[in-house]
């Protein structure tokens, strides 16, 4: 059982109807043992319940907690979000999982960019880089103001933070690759690491290419066991098939076939409106009766 | 397909046999070894194969008492007992029967637990016809291994009279010696090691990556072939004896072997992961969507409990054609399953012929009943799919036997030109499973071979001291029964290290 010890709302999308959460939860195996670029499984019920990968946004070993973030796109994050609060128990989380970030002093600058929700993963890698004394710069950036979080931790651990938004309601009117470009023209970059919606990956990985530089990119896959056991999360890399869960979470992003890795990410899509719009009548139904 | 015989035809034959064999014992006369032989072979009560193909509960409905009772009486106890070299774990078969002859089916269960801990799981899942009933001397007498004395269904019987009755005996611990014992994955490895090093008085914790315990008998094989609620009463009474059971935690990760031996004082650790890595066919295709490996397919339907639409929330995978490609248990799981999941047309894809299936024959001829529609002597050659990226179909090569190779089997040779695509929306994989890499990735010490499996000795010591392994994970994707004999081997060695500790 994992306590729940903070929980807060950071964004908002009303377009969508979507909100991302921040809870930070009691979990000291995990804090002890993480390391930056690392993930969690989560399920709200141990019998019903779906399990659900999230990076790890941050931890503290000594206090014993690890912090996720998540946005709530499905019914399973939804009822999350809905129905756990502060002191509540989360039922099942396993973890850390997947291969950590591959940390090490880089002669040049390290170039972080997340994407939306991929700003809470991209946390502890800025920070890690940050630590071992590397020249961080990150760009944090979304559709629109209220869907940026985490700037002043971003800040906190980059040297340089760069923040935009694509309608220009806060920060530079800019999607990602515009300063992902410009940075790569007028500094040596070392590594350039990007997380965030795959498109946007996709998008870096291309505008990287001319650079030369080496970028990693974060994939967030659907997933059952997180253990290698059921390959649902299997995306082609070089022409081989890799498991996120074990093989990754992280890939050279050159070498990743963002295509076929969207188009596998479609497969319950369907299900998945079904279960939210079922979960959302259930959600209200539960504010009418309270 | 010969006509379906409900429990109540089956128990009237047998209430026949019964009594013409109380009339050959009148007046205290033995029974002869003819007397036994020419009772016909008892068969398993099963569901109506129409009707149980679309619901998930247990096909094979067990023996009744009369059934077990007559079945009992065809064992001529030979005096070898072959069988029992057919064994794995070495089960006193004819000792067990002759309990059953004698009525005392709690002396029966009693017997077979001296050995096998886990006789409901295994009288169901055991592939018996290639193991202890190969070598039963009526079955050779009556020249087909197919009239051997039933010995898995007679297994079943009593462990399942056992559980229905509240007779389970759980042992009592030897006094708490103080040492602690760690296990690694709770499937049948694991628990048999828990069984026995807690026995001899070891404090013992098992680890269990996944939310449930029960390793592959849990997401792996089907409820309607082995019911969870029977694994979950194994774990309960290990838990009546003292073992502690830790779920999601995931060793290795979580924290690593290392941390467990150095930092939370276990004096020995066994690892019985199992095979979780599932192998793939390397073709055209394969990452399309609709294209699943079995354990996905199963793993959603077993552990995730997806079958269940109105309360799970993991989703299944809609497809109204499937097709499953290999010739195993987990092909025929998964076959079957794709029948409940609502599937209108089922399909199995295997490059030899039915002799040659791995599969345990009872599987096959359920499969055949449920209306599992087999294409031996083919094989994909690339999967189709449309400009989503989803499976429409699977194109097949036309195989036939050749020579023998390596495994005994004839080889089944391709021929070319004879491509033709079969229309589906679906495809479960099933061609096996390699070693789960992690323990290996997070212990880096451990010596492992060329397939991933751990090496161990004759103990099964792994060349890390005060560590143990055994199961899928040294064996490669093997039995239950296997993994148990393992798990028992490690358990006898680790008691008798921590005894001169």
């Amino acid at each position: 059982m994992h306590k729940i010890l903070e929980k807060r709302q950071l964004s908002y999308d009303k377009e969508r109807d979507q909100s991302v959460y921040y809870f930070k939860v009691e979990a000291p195996e995990i804090a002890r043992n993480r390391k930056a670029g690392q993930f969690i499984i989560f399920q709200i019920d141990d019998t019903w319940g779906e399990r659900v990968p999230l990076t790890i946004a941050d931890a503290n070993a000594e206090e014993g907690w690890i912090a996720i973030v998540f946005q709530t796109v499905g019914a399973s994050t939804r009822k999350f979000a809905a129905k756990f609060n502060v002191g509540d128990n989360v039922p099942v989380i396993v973890g850390p999982l997947g291969r950590p970030t591959h940390i090490e002093k880089k002669d040049g600058l390290v170039l972080c960019v997340g994407g939306g929700i991929g700003i809470a993963p991209l946390h502890p890698i800025v920070q890690a880089n940050h630590e071992i004394g590397n020249k961080v710069v990150t760009i944090i950036g979304a559709r629109t103001k209220e869907l940026l979080f985490f700037e002043d931790e971003m800040k906190a651990a980059s040297d340089e933070l760069i923040v935009v938004t694509d309608d220009g309601t806060y920060g530079r009117k800019a999607v990602v690759t515009e300063p992902l470009k410009e940075i790569c023209e007028k500094e040596k970059v070392s590594e350039i690491v990007s997380i965030g919606p795959a498109i946007m990956m996709k998008f870096c990985v291309a505008a990287a290419r001319p650079f030369g530089v080496p970028i990693t990119t974060s994939l967030n896959t659907i997933m059952i066991d997180g253990t290698g056991m059921c390959d649902c999360c299997r995306v082609s890399v070089g022409g081989e098939t890799k498991f996120v869960c074990v093989d990754g979470p992280e890939f050279d992003g050159y070498k990743v076939d963002f295509d076929n890795m969207m188009q596998r990410m479609t497969a319950f899509k369907d299900k998945e409106r079904e279960a939210d719009h079922k979960c959302r009548i259930g959600l209200d139904a539960g504010k009418v009766s309270a | 397909m010969s006509e379906h015989k409900t429990t109540e035809m089956l128990q009237e034959e047998a209430a026949k046999f019964w009594q013409d064999l109380e009339a050959k014992r009148a007046g205290g006369a033995s029974l002869t070894p003819k007397d036994r032989t020419s009772v016909p072979p008892q068969e398993m009560p099963s569901r109506d194969p129409i009707q149980r193909a679309h619901e998930m509960g247990e096909v094979a409905l067990g023996y009744t008492e009369t059934q077990a009772r007559v079945e009992a009486e065809r064992c001529i106890q030979c005096g070898g007992a072959p069988c029992k070299k057919g064994c794995p774990v070495g089960v006193p078969i004819p000792e067990f029967i002759a309990c059953i002859q004698k009525g005392d089916f709690k002396a029966a269960v009693d017997t077979i637990k001296q050995t096998n801990l886990l006789p409901a799981i295994c009288g169901r899942v055991c592939p018996q016809e290639k193991q202890c009933q190969s070598f039963c001397t009526v079955g050779k007498m009556m020249k087909s291994p197919e009239k051997a004395v039933a010995i898995g269904r007679l297994e079943r019987y009593v462990a399942d009279w056992e559980r229905a009755n509240n007779k389970i005996t759980v042992p009592t611990p030897a006094p708490e010696t103080g040492k602690k014992v760690a296990v690694i994955g709770s499937g049948p490895a694991g628990l048999t090691v828990a069984a026995d090093t807690r026995r001899a008085g070891h404090s013992v914790t098992v680890f269990e990556a996944f939310h449930k315990t029960g390793g592959v008998m849990v997401y792996g094989i089907p409820e309607f072939r082995l019911p969870k609620e029977i694994v979950s009463k194994e774990v309960e009474n290990l838990k009546k004896m003292g073992v502690e059971f830790k779920t999601s935690f995931l060793v290795g990760r979580t924290e690593t072997l290392e941390q467990l031996l150095d930092r939370e004082g276990f004096d020995a650790a066994f690892i019985g992961t199992g095979a979780g890595l599932p192998k793939f066919l390397g073709i055209e295709g394969e990452n399309l969507i609709g294209v699943f490996s079995a354990n996905e397919y199963l793993t959603r339907a077993n552990l995730m409990k997806a079958y269940d639409r109105e309360h799970a929330d993991t989703p299944l995978y809609d497809a109204k054609r499937v097709a499953v490609f290999g010739g195993g248990n987990v092909a025929m799981d998964g076959a079957r399953m794709a029948l409940r999941l609502g599937a209108e047309k089922v399909y199995c894809v295997y490059r030899r012929t039915r002799a040659e299936m791995p599969a345990r024959a009872e599987e096959v001829a359920h499969a055949i009943e449920e209306g599992v529609d087999f294409h031996f002597l083919e094989n994909p050659t690339k999967f189709i799919g449309d400009e989503k990226g989803k499976l429409i179909g699977v194109e097949l090569l036309n195989y036939e036997l050749g020579e023998p190779d390596a495994s005994g089997r004839r080889k089944p040779v391709a021929i070319p030109g004879t491509e033709h695509v079969l229309d589906i929306d679906a495809a479960v994989v099933a061609l096996g499973n390699e070693s789960n890499p992690l323990m290996k990735q997070t212990t880096p010490d451990l010596e492992v071979n060329k397939r991933g499996n751990i090496i161990v000795d004759e103990n099964q010591k792994t060349n890390i001291p005060r560590v143990w392994a055994g199961g899928d994970i040294v064996l490669g994707a093997a039995t239950v029964i296997l993994a148990m004999g393992e798990g028992r081997r490690a358990a006898a060695s680790i008691n008798e290290y921590l005894a001169g500790k």
